[in-house]
């Protein structure tokens, strides 16, 4: 079993084939793109491959640390920063073909006009914490 | 009651239940819902077996009159004889197949055989696994059901029950679970009911490689290579008993993949110090490994070997001859580059493996050696 994350982008992924943005679509498409990401997450919990789901608002701030005795530094959002994260599901499953498989399924959320997003949705393997059981004989 | 001692008992008592006419599903946790019990209890019993089937017994009819009168007419369970204890060893022994059964993926196998097997709660699983405890019930539940309809008293392939405990085994300890040392527990179990050459084959590899745990990782986690690990530290009683289970194993003259690399790991660990390593019979057993599967992982441990048998350019031929893609390729490339004293290309491979990293003890062990390559090379000492 790995985990892996599958992980939403507000922006830096590359544009959607189905790119309408949520705000130009009927209610009813969005209450079913909603219902749809609630079903795909209930689904997983049913076959024990749901970790956890989390959505981020947009707004943020950079942090930094500014020296011994100083607050820290708070800055931004920046609007041209390239990545914005929306929201992550993390799944454990068998494969890594499993994790494509469910990634492109989240995917096919439905969008304006009910038709599938085709979002790009990144899944990036987890590193494992255990220490191993066999010996590292070469590295 | 002690709860390890009760833990032993559970395939056992599934295999009471089911051969008195309960499903496998039910009788699981009717078990589960005794061994609760029993953990809980304060009172002092004589008889833990007999306990455990009466009060598991008892939660399964409870939990089957709680079901639907249909179902309860089908149970002829109350008329069924008392079975003699003397075939509860096969009871544990088909519960390990029907846990491991084909139809399963590897990961519900898993799950299972921790619980059936095992007599791990639900929650002790979800935590060595790091997932949440209703997924974890879930993935067991459907597990249940896959392998409800199986009948139970049908053998299967005992290299799917290897493949299981090997993977618990491989999980190694990172909740507070020690998934090693439980998978050690289930195959020494399986061991001392089936005489297959590679039950102890497994037994010894794991055994082998729990004896030199200690030396393995330092206090604060960072990974100590074979070479640099401090062997008094190895724990020789263990390593004892896996060389004899090996030997035992190896005079049946039946090899098998695990006891091929039981025998790696015993070479390594008669070996005083790192430079007394019989690097050439270990290259030969590599030599038999990779017959006996044609395993790419298992080429690329041999190069490695050919590498201190033959010299670090050997090495790199050999490994000149696989695929870069395969898992710790980079890793196996920088340290024989190092050895060929190609300084500035071991950095920049381990940098590289480092990236490539499948688990953070891992990359830290791998960034480290860049760092250091590049610190002799800046002549920082």
């Amino acid at each position: 079993m790995a985990k892996y994350l599958l992980l939403k982008h507000y922006r830096g992924a590359p544009a959607s084939a189905n790119d309408v943005p949520m705000d130009q679509w009927t209610p009813d498409e969005v209450a079913a793109h909603i219902q749809y990401m609630v079903d795909f997450a209930a689904r997983l919990e049913g076959t024990g491959e749901f970790v956890d789901s989390q959505g981020l608002s947009p707004e943020g701030n950079f942090v930094r640390y500014d020296g011994e005795g100083r607050p820290p530094v708070v800055d931004g959002p920046f609007a041209e920063t390239k990545d914005l994260i929306a929201g992550w599901m993390v799944i454990d499953v068998d494969s890594l073909e499993r994790a494509h498989e469910l990634a492109a399924e989240l995917s096919a959320a439905p969008g304006a006009g009910g038709r599938p997003l085709h979002e790009w949705l990144e899944v990036r393997p987890f590193l494992t914490m255990h220490s191993t059981v066999f010996d590292r004989v070469a590295d | 009651m002690n709860e390890s001692l009760l833990r032993e008992l559970v395939p056992a008592v599934i295999g009471v239940l089911v051969r008195r006419g309960a499903g496998f599903a039910a009788a699981e946790d009717a078990v589960q819902d005794a061994l609760v019990e029993a953990v809980r209890g304060e009172q002092e019993v004589r008889d833990p077996k007999g306990w455990l089937i009466t009060v598991a017994w008892r939660k399964f009819l409870d939990a089957a009159r709680a079901e639907t009168s249909r179902r309860e007419r089908e149970l002829r369970a109350d008329n069924e004889p008392e079975p003699g204890p003397a075939e509860s060893a096969d009871d544990t022994l088909r519960l390990y197949f029907l846990c491991a059964h084909p139809s399963l993926t590897p990961a519900s196998a898993v799950a299972l055989t921790l619980r059936a097997v095992g007599g791990l709660t639900t929650r002790q699983i979800a935590q060595a696994y790091l997932v949440p405890e209703s997924t974890m019930a879930q993935r067991i539940s459907r597990a249940k059901r896959t392998v409800e309809g199986v009948r139970f008293t049908r053998p299967g392939d005992v290299a799917t029950v290897l493949r299981v405990l090997y993977l618990v085994f491989n999980e190694g300890y990172s909740g507070d679970v020690d998934l090693a040392a439980e998978a050690i527990r289930l195959t020494r179990q399986l061991a001392a009911m089936t005489r297959h050459e590679e039950v102890a084959g497994l037994l010894a590899l794991m055994l082998l490689h729990h004896a030199r745990r200690p030396a393995r990782t330092t206090p604060d986690g960072r990974l100590v290579p074979l070479a640099e690990q401090d062997r008094s530290t190895w724990d020789t009683r263990l390593i004892a008993e896996g060389v004899e289970v090996l030997q035992a194993a190896l005079a049946r003259d039946r090899l098998g993949e695990f006891q091929a690399q039981a025998a790696i790991a015993a070479l390594h660990a008669d070996a005083p110090a790192a430079e007394e390593t019989d690097w050439v019979q270990i290259v030969e057993w590599y030599d038999e490994l990779v017959r006996l599967t044609g395993n790419p992982v298992a080429r690329l441990n041999r190069a490695v070997a050919v590498g201190e048998a033959d010299g670090p350019h050997a090495g790199l031929a050999a490994l000149a001859e696989l695929d870069p893609g395969l898992p710790r390729h980079t890793a196996a490339s920088a340290y024989l580059h190092e050895r060929a004293g190609d300084r500035p290309a071991a950095a920049r491979l381990y940098a590289d493996a480092a990236r490539k990293a499948a688990s953070l003890p891992e990359r830290d062990h791998l960034t480290r050696q860049a760092a250091r390559l590049n610190a002799l090379l800046r002549g920082d000492r």
